[in-house]
């Protein structure tokens, strides 16, 4: 009886390559990340490998130094693997050529992902693969869940076999993140297929100094070629290889793979070519097409290098006359995309001259469906059929894209069931468990694919489950339902939520009304899409229910109870029974209690379950859903609006940019409005001290003085105090519909009222009952004008925030502790900004589509922003200085040169000393007023000068990223960056962890903290990247700390950037990831300083130039302990219950290391350092 | 001869009557050796409170799942998941057989539940682990304005004739003293199943901080002052309920010891002297009793104890209220003395 599991297909692949290795080097990137954590944490239970040996997991500083340690791991014989996609599989190349070159066995499993190109995504394609193509590695493609399982073992049997290395890969995401029931390989199978002999001659191969050898050498024009050409019969080896370890493995399993798989009619006319997960869409079509007696077929590629030539053109039925080759990637500029190529080729080789087509499709998870693969047989049959298409856009520009006729039916015994939900109720969670349950308590298969939006604050789920009597092929979200549920009412305003329900389908529908009074208040649409289709609606007030037994808003386990009781897969008790011992086994170690209250609701929600009588008609009218306002900018209504509206998918290739190039600015186009309770203002209480304002993650609350004879309408205010602003009044203005509701601002507001204290200058209060105040309010706050920026005390925390910000509105998590340092920075020098921004949290929330935060001042200057990669961010804001400081040199010889012309100007201009705010304007002015006179001169140098008078401008460069990259991945530049001496500002968001993939380990995070890669506790201290900096003298350092002393962040940020070379910020950034509640973080940011944890303090060259030490803390010595401060977070106070005597050892040690670090910091504070660390002048 | 201190306290026949109570002392394995060491002849365990575990149940519950299934970069959530969280009262029982396994002495252990359920549950739980008796720690503040008093004494009766019915275990209840008749709430205490009464407990109490305008809990340690009001009730309880009593609050001394014996407990319990001077005190205050009881020519402590309680002293009313009423009057105050009316 086979043993059948519901994984993904990282986990799928990862329990093979965990079973099979010794060694395993790892660095986190998605889609890939979960084949490392899941080794990591296999290793951290003491899951032993196939000879009972525990995997050492290892995390390095990049996917570059993974395959280092791969290499030499490999070189000294262990059994040794990774995990990797996208920019990571990038990094590993050098070494996989070294790998490959030395005929070394290993497998590199990629859950293949998108690389950078015009802008980054994180989802699914071949082009990363396809870079690796040259390396000389194998390469297996899986197609499915099961595939990804199977044939990584082929891969690892096959490595040994032949030498080759293998990169096994699998589409990202598609199949990657797809839950499935597949048959799982046990040790006994890993046994019978791993030949021992082979690990024994790898070994014997390794270096050894009882047997030494020299490997990589440098060799010369007289032998390298021929050397090169040395390991060719091990190369031409692997087909037959691979097929034999595929028909072994199909002769002990039952499932066989075929090099090339050829399915359809066997006397097909024509045949698609593809691989990847697109092959279960084709598998589909196919079978439809041939059910209706079409001649087609589809070859699926599996060994794509060495590509198989003979055995390839030996798969395509005899009787085919024209192929169509299918491409997940684009390669600009070639022929063809690379597997076209390779058909094209191998079927000239062969002697075959079929006519041949290639297009690509899917690229980045582009739904690839089996119409798709249909228009593109049809095209087959024209008598010239495009070649180098594309399918499943519209290419309006050149003309590639086949129109698709989506029309298309799955089984009808397949279920196929669509959830939405909010990430944070639970949904993707209990789906993930229904289709677990499903799996393994019927004989049916199920699927199970999770699409998320791209925010991380009140972003939305849609779930896809399909449960049918075979194995599931369809690799394509669902299009028909029959089964739709909508996990929170107010998403029926939003989005439609019907427009994927077959007729007839059923409807669940969490509901705040019960099922005699929900008619009424459903919207127009969705009662007339209830109506023509006919469906069954029932309604469960899930909120109530998750309330009253104690789990808050998580509602998916009424919801799930729901689902199972109107779905009928599996009898209701039974479904509950199942449900309950699921609990037990995800929830039982975390508390009695958890069980108790999930299984309270699920009985709750089997009775509370309401069928809807429909009436006749619909008694509402059709509301038209407004996506964007009419005074959005026409890009923002042409194409912005059609990716919120989730239309994106239907934009033509013209409505793109052609460069990656966006305008800024298009947050405040969103209206998400996903607060419950905004924060309302006080006037009567407030104090004017700009904290709320400061604190705001999101830019959502906002601060302006104004004239009082010039009070817009119905704008509450109060007399501003200061000197400065004397006579003039004050407003605070929330703005409704971006806050997230986080509570961080009215958490550090210390304005209480006198008559009841719970009553402060700013209060949480529910949003539906101010609603249209709020909006109407702040459409008139944002009328007020800025303040002369010549007059207002930037370098102070209410100077800075009197500015409005430049940075708003960001997807990032409600209460994100990055976000106040990035808008703080927006504000006080945005307008001559320009921002090299590190792939990572702050990438994304600062530049992830639809939408993006940063913004324009009124005269629409505002910081420039560009991602380059993860790796090397240091480096790219360098470059922008030295373009910077290029262009500015040769300004200024022009300048000089034109000085007859321009007269005292061309003087005031290259004398113009740019150290202040009105510095900095006036010489803008100047510049404006050299361009007029330039508009009205001839000759090749004035227009060479208007191309750089701008770099005469003071421009501001900051290098913003976390500390993933500042510490680890980044750290090789950054050092670098410390060490060029030129004018960069360096912000690094100091969340402690890799956070915007999930919470790993860096070296920023602190001893004792339990993190993923490091779920024991991080036995090593963090790095003092301070005083890394601070040991060249020539940097200014600061480290701050919001929550803990708000002042010397601002003068931190204005030092920085007055100072003339390089400046470090390292700003302590509270996450998610450190479980604590957000909308306190400022509190923890005080207590991680008290505590001595996080010390402030400012490293300024000047001082020590000046005759002083040049470290100066700005914190107090340690007032409570450590402990006190980490029993509070859950990354620390988890160790303590999960293994408490670990814990308090590392907390021992985590306490001496602040002693430690206190002491030698107050020791330093004394120094004077005499060496001269300016540049000399030569 | 040396006086025979020992005592009977819920049926475990104990050398002295001088037990260190609930507190964080008890809580750790190498404070329990130091007081046996000390020569405790018993030990209370601090309380499982069934609210706390709960609590921290949904926390780890809420904290790991916080973030997880949102996005697509970390649909996992943000923190790793732990082999084991020691949630629920592992960690209480793992303290209950450290205690066994390691103590000579008898181990009771303490409870304190929110929910009908949660009592029963977790006090069979301790059963199972083998302690040698359960003192409940009842807590109850009644805000609502339409609850009664009649609401609340039924709540506690149920909830100990509920645990009496699921436990064979010697049985104490510990209550506060904030009941209108407090006598009928013992007797009713007792007919509900309880072996014995711990009088009193005590509670968090709020405080003001006057620099943050913030409401901070917290629980001070008892002064000796306090034992008035247990001296008073185990006076009055003394032979009129059928059930050992405790004594706690206010014991520092062998002094308040001595007293609490003579109103009528069978045993007295220290926690805050304790917490203040170190397990060896509780030496100090066996060797007071002993030497107060030699000096004074008692054979045992059996023999002094209730002598001085309410049936037994000439005037019984100086236990109740006219007993407040003097103590007014014979109030001396030196600001009174130095200001004089006419």
């Amino acid at each position: 009886m086979a043993d059948f599991g519901m994984v993904d297909g990282n986990e799928a692949a990862a329990r093979i390559a965990h079973a099979l290795s010794e060694v395993i080097a790892i660095y986190p990137i998605t889609p890939a990340s979960p084949m490392g954590e899941l080794a990591d944490s296999w290793s951290q239970l003491g899951k032993a490998n196939l000879w009972g040996v525990v995997p050492d997991v290892v995390e390095m500083q990049s996917e570059a130094g993974a395959a280092g340690a791969v290499h030499g791991s490999l070189q000294v014989g262990a059994l040794t693997t990774t995990f990797t996609a996208s920019q990571g599989l990038l990094l590993m190349l050098p070494n996989m050529f070294k790998i490959a070159g030395e005929l070394t066995p290993a497998v590199i499993h990629v859950a293949a992902r998108s690389v950078a190109t015009h802008a980054l995504s994180i989802f699914g394609d071949h082009s990363d693969v396809m870079a690796a193509r040259q390396t000389g590695f194998a390469m297996l493609a899986s197609t499915s869940v099961q595939e990804a399982q199977d044939l990584a073992l082929v891969a690892h049997s096959s490595t040994l076999r032949s030498r080759v290395p293998f990169l096994h890969f699998f589409d990202g995401f598609r199949t990657s993140h797809e839950v499935g029931k597949i048959e799982l390989v046990d040790h006994d199978l890993m046994r019978a297929i791993i030949d021992e002999d082979l690990i024994a001659e790898h070994r014997l191969r390794a270096l050894s100094p009882m047997h030494p050898v020299v490997r990589g050498t440098a060799q010369n024009p007289d032998v390298f070629f021929q050397a090169r050409e040395a390991a060719n019969l091990y190369h031409e080896a692997v087909p037959s290889i691979v097929k034999a370890e595929m028909d072994r493995f199909g002769d002990l399993t039952g499932r066989r793979y075929e090099l090339y798989e050829y399915v359809g009619d066997p006397n097909a006319e024509r045949i698609v070519v593809l691989m990847g997960s697109g092959a279960g869409a084709a598998r589909e079509c196919i079978a439809e097409m041939t059910s209706r007696g079409e001649a087609v077929g589809a070859l699926i590629v599996r060994l794509f290098r060495p590509f198989a030539v003979e055995q390839f053109v030996e798969a395509i039925p005899a009787t085919v006359r024209s192929v169509a080759v299918l491409d997940r990637t684009k390669e600009p500029g070639a022929p063809g995309e690379p597997l076209y190529q390779d058909v094209v080729t191998a079927l000239a080789e062969k002697g075959r001259p079929l006519p041949v087509i290639g297009g690509r499709y899917g690229l980045s998870s582009k739904e690839f469906t089996p119409p798709m693969v249909r228009r593109v047989l049809m095209e087959l049959d024209n008598p010239e059929p495009k070649n180098h298409f594309t399918v499943g856009i519209t290419d309006d520009v050149t003309h590639t894209s086949l129109d698709v006729d989506p029309e298309w039916h799955e089984p009808a015994d397949v279920v196929r069931a669509v959830f939405y939900g909010l990430g944070s109720d639970g949904t993707v969670g209990a789906n993930k468990s229904s289709v677990k349950i499903i799996g393994e308590h019927t004989e049916n298969y199920a699927q199970g694919y999770f699409v998320y939006d791209s925010k991380k604050s009140g972003s939305r789920t849609i779930s896809h489950l399909r449960f049918g009597p075979r194995p599931i092929d369809s690799t394509y979200l669902i299009g028909e339902a029959t089964f739709v549920a909508c996990h929170q009412w107010t998403f029926l305003d939003q989005i439609d939520v019907l427009e994927l329900a077959a007729p007839g389908a059923t409807f669940l529908l969490n509901s705040p009304f019960g099922a005699d009074e929900v008619w009424n208040h459903l919207p127009g649409a969705i009662q007339r899409s209830i109506l023509e289709k006919n469906l069954d609606l029932w309604v469960v007030d899930a909120h109530s229910i998750a309330r009253d037994v104690g789990l808050g808003g998580r509602v998916n386990t009424v919801l799930q109870t729901g689902f199972f009781k109107l779905s009928g897969i599996l009898p209701v008790d039974d479904a509950v029974s199942a449900m309950k011992s699921q609990i037990e086994k995800t929830y039982g170690k975390r508390g009695e209690v958890v069980v108790r209250r999930n299984v309270a609701a699920i009985e709750r929600a089997l009775e509370a379950l309401q069928r809807v009588q429909i009436p006749a008609s619909a008694t509402n009218e059709l509301a038209p859903i407004t996506v964007v306002p009419p005074e959005a900018p026409d890009f923002v209504q042409r194409v912005t609006a059609m990716m919120i509206a989730g239309r994106g998918d239907l934009l033509p290739v013209s409505a793109l940019p052609v460069d990656g190039t966006f305008p800024t600015g298009t947050t405040k186009w969103e209206k998400r409005s996903i607060a419950h309770e905004i924060p309302i203002w006080d006037p009567e209480i407030c104090i004017d001290c700009a904290r709320c304002a400061l604190v705001c993650p999101h830019a959502a609350i906002r601060m302006k003085v104004f004239d009082k004879n010039h009070l817009p309408d119905g704008l509450p205010s109060k007399g501003a105090t200061g000197r400065e602003w004397d006579g003039m009044l004050l407003t605070i203005q929330v703005a409704p519909d971006d806050c997230t509701g986080c509570g961080v601002c009215v958490d550090i507001c210390p304005a209480k009222s006198k008559e009841v204290v719970k009553h402060k200058a700013i209060n949480m209060e529910p949003k539906l009952d101010h609603l249209e105040v709020e909006r109407q309010r702040f459409e008139r706050f944002e009328t007020i004008p800025d303040p002369d920026r010549r007059t207002v005390k930037l370098d102070t925390v209410k100077g800075s925030q009197l500015i409005t910000p430049l940075f708003e509105f960001s997807g990032a998590c409600a209460g994100c502790g990055e976000t106040p340092y990035v808008k703080l920075l927006s504000q006080m020098v945005g307008d001559r900004m320009v921002v090299a921004n590190a792939t990572g949290c702050s990438s994304i929330y600062g530049g992830n589509l639809p939408t993006t935060p940063w913004t324009v001042d009124a005269e629409g200057r505002g910081p420039a922003w560009a991602n380059s990669l993860f790796e090397d961010n240091a480096e790219f804001g360098l470059g922008m200085r030295l373009a910077f400081d290029a262009m500015e040199q040769d300004a200024r010889l022009l300048v000089t040169a034109l000085a007859p012309e321009l007269g005292q100007l061309a003087v005031d201009i290259l004398d113009a000393v740019q150290d202040d705010e009105a510095g900095v304007i006036a010489q803008r002015e100047r510049v404006a007023e050299m361009r007029t006179a330039l508009a009205t001169m001839d000759g090749v140098l004035a227009r060479r000068l208007e191309g750089v008078a701008n770099s005469l401008i003071r421009s501001s460069v900051w290098i913003i990223g976390g500390d993933g990259w500042a510490y680890d991945i980044g750290f090789g530049g950054l050092d670098h960056v410390f060490a060029s001496g030129r004018n960069v500002n360096i912000l690094v968001l100091d969340t402690e962890v890799y956070s915007n993939t999930g919470g790993q380990a860096s070296k920023a995070t602190p001893r004792a903290a339990v993190a993923k890669f490091a779920a024991g506790g991080k036995p090593t201290g963090k790095k003092d990247l301070g005083q890394i900096a601070m040991s060249y003298g020539n940097v200014y350092v600061a480290q701050v700390a919001m929550g803990a002393n708000m002042t010397q962040v601002v003068r931190a940020f204005a030092e920085a950037e007055a100072h003339e070379g390089v400046s470090l910020i390292i700003a302590y950034s509270p996450c998610i990831a450190h479980g604590i509640e957000m909308a306190t973080q400022m509190t923890h940011q005080k207590e991680a300083t008290d505590s001595g944890y996080w010390p402030l303090f400012r490293y300024d060259p000047a001082r020590e130039a000046d005759g002083e030490p040049g470290l100066k803390l700005d914190s107090r010595k340690p007032t409570i302990p450590f402990k006190e401060f980490a029993a509070k977070e859950a990354r620390f106070a988890m160790l303590a219950r999960a293994n408490p005597s670990h814990a308090s050892e590392l907390m021992s040690r985590a306490q001496q290391d602040i002693d430690d670090r206190w002491h030698l910091y107050e020791q330093m504070v004394t120094i004077h350092r005499t060496a001269e660390y300016a540049d000399v002048e030569e | 001869m040396k006086p025979d201190l020992s005592t009977t306290y819920l049926g475990l026949g104990l050398p002295h009557p001088i037990v260190p109570s609930a507190s964080p002392m008890t809580g750790d394995l190498d404070h329990l050796l130091a007081l046996e060491e000390a020569g405790a002849p018993a030990v209370v365990l601090p309380s499982l409170f069934e609210e706390q575990i709960e609590h921290e149940a949904m926390a780890i519950h809420f904290g790991m799942d916080f973030g997880a299934e949102s996005f697509a970069e970390a649909p996992g959530g943000y923190l790793p998941e732990m082999d084991e969280y020691n949630a629920g009262p592992n960690d209480y029982l793992g303290l209950i057989h450290a205690a066994k396994r390691e103590l000579d002495i008898p181990v009771i252990a303490s409870l304190n539940g929110t929910t009908r359920g949660g009592w029963t549950l977790y006090a069979k739980t301790l059963e199972e682990v083998g302690v040698d008796a359960l003192e409940l720690n009842v807590y109850f503040v009644a805000t609502d304005p339409d609850m009664t008093s009649e609401d609340v004494e039924r709540q506690y009766l149920e909830l100990v004739s509920e645990v009496r019915r699921a436990v064979a275990l010697p049985l104490a209840v510990k209550v506060g003293p904030f009941f209108s008749s407090m006598a009928n709430m013992a007797k009713r205490l007792v007919s509900a199943g309880a072996d014995g009464l711990v009088l009193f407990n005590r509670f968090y109490q709020p405080d003001f901080d006057l620099d943050t305008l913030e409401v901070s809990p917290n629980l001070k340690l008892s002064t000796p002052d306090e034992l008035r009001l247990v001296l008073r009730w185990m006076a009055i309880l003394d032979g009129r309920i059928d059930a050992d009593l405790a004594a706690t609050t206010g014991v520092h001394t062998a002094e308040e010891a001595i007293k609490l014996i003579l109103a009528g407990a069978d045993v007295t319990m220290m926690a805050s002297a304790l917490l203040r001077n170190g397990p060896d005190h509780l030496r100090t205050v066996v060797d007071g009793l002993q030497s107060w009881l030699w000096t004074n020519e008692y054979r045992s402590v059996a023999q002094a104890r209730g002598s001085l309680s309410q049936l037994n002293v000439p005037d019984p009313g100086a236990f109740e209220r006219a007993n407040y009423m003097k103590s007014l009057v014979s109030y001396s105050s030196d600001w009174l003395t130095d200001h004089p009316t006419s």
